[in-house]
């Protein structure tokens, strides 16, 4: 049955995806993520499922590769960190520009630039406003523990399929390399061709065997059709909001003051929460589970109850846009954030929320 | 034989490839693009292996590939499609997968994508139309735009020291030890159209027998770039891209002659 270990997030992730019943994976080495392959290729899971891995020349070539797959209905992931996640927009763009379901990983490192290799969480506004370019968004997951490193790959491809887009998996370098026991799901088997067909053969590339051809494409050059497209992203992008928000609320029922934060930092954050609940303040934490779809009016209620709300997250500022829009500015936020990859500790993000809401 | 006889069905001599769809090309007249897409589709329609045939389109002239092309075709980013095909063939290994691309789009762009592809040996053909020219974007400098040829970004001719050499990637392939098969063909006559129809025939034979990667350059005009009437480009091209881009076998069953 399923099993317990003690893995590191990369491992785990790495793990899950072969017991998800992925086809492929392909990616490309960069520091804190390479964990991802290497446990890959050391597990040789082509010999296990038959999922092929392979190191690609590049980013680039890694997620041109996932959208080839991808075009013919496999089940494909990559994995990178956020320089190499710069590279790959282009063809996430693609992605979700040619409606092919996939799944991205992004194991956060501090930027811009070559940055760091340490924890960040820098990357809020390419993750969830776009990154690449043109009128998309990604469906974004922010595991913040190794069991969620694990769970989330399965649920990423099942939001992937069922709205045929790609999926973003946003962890940190802190997921990503700390060790926790995780609790394994069973393996599930990969789809036979044959399977494959009967589910995706209305639109992937696959021969076309007694039908007409499929073509994927990204391109329409008359602007009715692209218009079309377009209005066909947002449509999926509102279905997203109304079925597969996920979020989760600590200690928020009579809280006066609310701590938002995802990731790492909500981990963090919830012992913040206990610290200050032990000082006899009513502190409360709202995580949010996906970035996008984001919990705008969870946020919009608890406006009317908390006194002030703080935004912690391992960065100048990024998502604290997004709780100020939704909150429609009725109460206070303040930013709380260390960057550079210095991760902030609990009693840091106490007094700052003493010192910036509570004052 | 009176006209009736004539149009009889048995009587017919030449037919649209049955490959091609309906959809008018959206090439300039003269452009031998068309005739590259009639012989590939021809291979494989007279192999028989059309239903399992997955085609990667790229950027350039022949983005809208699977306008014209009746099998399933996916449309690649810039110089990915080398990338794309090898995830199709990787995951799909009893598939015949091919990529058709440009000078732009494979020797530029896609340089890193077309020489990682050939040295894993990926079980693909790749079909490489060189008109030494960007055609779609309105016929700016390509890397395999000769010495002194007038473009839109070399408007007094290509330097070479400043520009760089015309760059000759498919000689520069085939001395990758993945490589099967590499070809430097033409259709810009009968004669030449039925060697590079069996050039690529060639190309999807290997891939059946899973012998690795195959490499057919096609030199071809293009007379809107090249500012000349088909006829004239056609000229330009045996006289000047032949010498630079020498028509033949450059490497046949992994052994470069």
């Amino acid at each position: 049955m399923s099993e317990l270990k003690l893995m590191k997030g990369n491992e785990a992730l790495a793990e899950a995806a072969i017991r998800a019943g992925a086809d492929a994976y392909f990616g490309y080495p960069i520091t804190p993520q390479s964990e991802v392959i290497e446990y890959l290729m050391t597990e040789q899971p082509e010999k296990r499922t038959g999922m092929v891995v392979l190191q690609a020349e590049s980013e680039i070539a890694a997620i041109n590769m996932v959208y080839g797959a991808a075009s013919t209905g496999k089940k494909v992931l990559t994995s990178s960190s956020s320089p190499g996640i710069s590279l790959k927009l282009e063809g996430i763009s693609y992605l979700a520009g040619a409606e092919l379901p996939a799944v991205i990983v992004n194991v956060v490192r501090g930027g811009p630039g070559l940055g760091t290799i340490q924890p960040s969480q820098a990357d809020y506004f390419q993750s969830v406003k776009g990154g690449g370019h043109g009128d998309y968004k990604l469906y974004v997951l922010a595991p913040a523990s190794v069991q969620e490193m694990s769970d989330f790959v399965e649920d990423a491809f099942d939001i992937a399929f069922k709205y045929r887009a790609p999926v973003l998996i946003l962890s940190d370098g802190l997921i990503g390399q700390m060790m926790e026991k995780v609790q394994l799901k069973d393996q599930k088997p990969r789809l036979t061709d044959e399977q494959l067909i009967e589910k995706n053969g209305s639109w992937a590339v696959t021969g076309r065997k007694n039908r007409e051809r499929n073509i994927i494409t990204s391109l329409d050059l008359e602007s009715e059709k692209m218009e079309k497209r377009v209005h066909r992203l947002m449509k999926k992008y509102e279905q997203m909001e109304k079925e597969d928000l996920r979020y989760e609320k600590i200690l928020c029922d009579d809280a006066e003051y609310l701590i938002v934060a995802y990731g790492s930092s909500a981990r963090i954050s919830q012992k913040a929460v206990e610290l200050a609940r032990k000082k006899g303040i009513k502190a409360g934490l709202l995580r949010p589970i996906t970035l996008f779809p984001y919990p705008k009016q969870q946020l919009l209620e608890l406006a009317d109850q908390v006194k002030g709300i703080l935004s912690v997250e391992l960065n100048a500022g990024q998502m604290i846009e997004d709780v100020q829009l939704s909150v429609q500015f009725k109460v206070p936020v303040e930013h709380f954030g260390r960057t550079g990859g210095i991760i902030h500790t609990p009693e840091e993000v106490l007094e700052a929320l003493e010192q910036k809401i509570i004052k | 034989m009176d006209i009736a006889d004539i149009i009889k069905p048995q009587n017919q001599v030449f037919c649209k490839t049955k490959l091609m769809t309906d959809t008018a090309l959206s090439y300039c007249p003269g452009c031998g693009h068309g005739t590259a897409h009639n012989l590939t589709m021809e291979v494989v329609d007279e192999m028989g292996i059309s239903e399992e045939t997955i085609g990667v389109a790229p950027v350039g002239c022949s983005v809208l590939a699977y306008d014209f092309m009746n099998i399933d075709i996916t449309q690649a980013a810039h110089g990915r499609a080398p990338a794309v095909a090898t995830a199709i063939a990787r995951t799909w290994p009893e598939k015949y997968v091919f990529t058709y691309q440009g000078d732009g789009d494979l020797a530029a762009i896609g340089t890193a994508e077309t020489i990682h592809a050939c040295n894993r040996g990926e079980n693909i053909v790749i079909i490489f139309v060189n008109n030494g020219i960007y055609g779609m974007t309105g016929g700016q400098m390509a890397p395999t735009t000769l010495e002194g040829m007038v473009s839109s970004t070399s408007p007094y001719g290509r330097e070479i020291k400043s520009m760089g050499s015309p760059l000759k990637m498919t000689e520069l392939v085939a001395n990758l030890p993945g490589v099967y098969y590499v070809t430097r063909q033409s259709v810009h006559t009968h004669k030449h159209a039925r060697k590079a129809k069996k050039a690529i025939q060639k190309a999807f034979e290997n891939t059946r027998l899973k012998k690795g990667l195959s490499f057919v350059e096609i030199v071809s005009n293009c007379n809107s770039g090249w500012k000349m009437t088909p006829n004239e480009s056609n000229i330009w091209m045996e006289e000047h891209m032949f010498p630079y881009f020498p028509l033949g076998d450059i490497k046949v069953d992994g052994i470069l002659k």
